[in-house]
């Protein structure tokens, strides 16, 4: 990654115009010209230094719902687990973390009755609790990463 | 929270409810924008509007909050913050609104919850992911939080991720 790079990733994390010609706007402010955003944000989408450019939707505006969930799974039964839950398509992301709680994944719905519909679903197949961890309060979230 | 706040936010969040087109339109740009000169353009004709209805319903989105923001979402274990702390602190519940924030605003903190405990296994209430690019360096930044907390750390841990078993993000089908 070069300086002009990085001087897009730390400068177009947010502000996006909207507009005719959003790259050619947001190009001028950077310095840069349109083509050569439009083929810089592209070379990055590829090679994976970012994952997406576009709209950050939120979910619970949207009137959906979104929780945070955590097991605790003896390792023999840790790959049979997470294969169960990871096939559920309201599970968005899923981790496996150094704890007692060492699965920890995020549900996504369309409706907030279907968090616990899916938690006893999940229950039931694996034979283990759920702990939900719904946010009561968001404090802050954005990406600050500077590159 | 009190119930009078949770209900005032799900009447805000019922208000702003999407329209079937608005759904159209989170579907054709979930994935992403198309990196071209005119994308909203694009994506219009793809969905048989005009662009200015496109970009129209962008706009009311970010307004309502519906979209958090557009632009560049960076892969940071590709930046090179190798290890992401999820850490987790028990703090008197009176306190956290006021510490939160306060966490919230550092800057290697990329996000901060209040969140329930499950007692007796889970006594963290306060979350906050921290971000470096080792764990020495997570180690550090946990040391300025409980720093900043003060004695109403009742205690901490920090949970590193040791695999991704799977990451999507948001699906509309």
């Amino acid at each position: 990654m070069d300086a002009t790079d990085r001087h897009i990733i730390n400068n177009l994390q947010g502000d996006f115009p909207l507009c005719e010609r959003p790259y050619a706007e947001a190009a001028a402010r950077l310095g840069l010209t349109e083509d050569e955003l439009i083929q810089r944000v592209e070379a990055m989408l590829e090679n994976r230094t970012l994952t997406r450019f576009g709209p950050m939707y939120h979910a619970e505006r949207l009137g959906g719902a979104l929780t945070l969930a955590a097991m605790k799974i003896p390792a023999q039964d840790f790959e049979r687990v997470a294969q169960i839950i990871n096939d559920f398509p309201e599970v968005a992301h899923n981790y496996a973390r150094e704890n007692a709680f060492n699965m920890w994944f995020v549900l996504a719905t369309e409706t907030p009755a279907r968090i616990g519909e899916v938690i006893g679903e999940i229950e039931k197949t694996t034979g283990y609790p759920v702990y939900n961890m719904p946010k009561l309060e968001e404090f802050f979230v954005g990406l600050r990463f500077e590159a | 929270m009190s119930t009078a706040t949770v209900l005032r936010e799900k009447q805000a969040d019922a208000a702003y409810a999407p329209d079937a087109t608005d759904r159209r339109l989170i579907v054709a740009t979930q994935e992403g924008l198309p990196r071209v000169s005119r994308p909203y353009h694009a994506i219009a004709e793809k969905l048989g509007i005009s662009a200015d209805e496109v970009i129209a319903r962008l706009q009311r989105m970010l307004n309502g909050g519906m979209i958090r923001r557009i632009g560049a979402v960076p892969n940071h274990y590709t930046l090179g913050y190798q290890a992401n702390g999820m850490s987790v602190w028990d703090v008197p519940e009176e306190r956290v609104r006021e510490l939160g924030p306060r966490i919230g605003e550092l800057d290697f903190v990329s996000h901060c919850y209040h969140r329930p405990r499950h007692l007796p296994d889970w006594p963290y209430n306060l979350f906050a992911m921290v971000h470096g690019r080792d764990r020495a360096e997570v180690e550090t930044k946990m040391a300025l939080i409980a720093e900043l907390l003060g004695e109403a750390d009742h205690g901490h841990t920090v949970l590193y991720s040791t695999r991704i078993l799977k990451k999507t993000g948001l699906r509309l089908a």
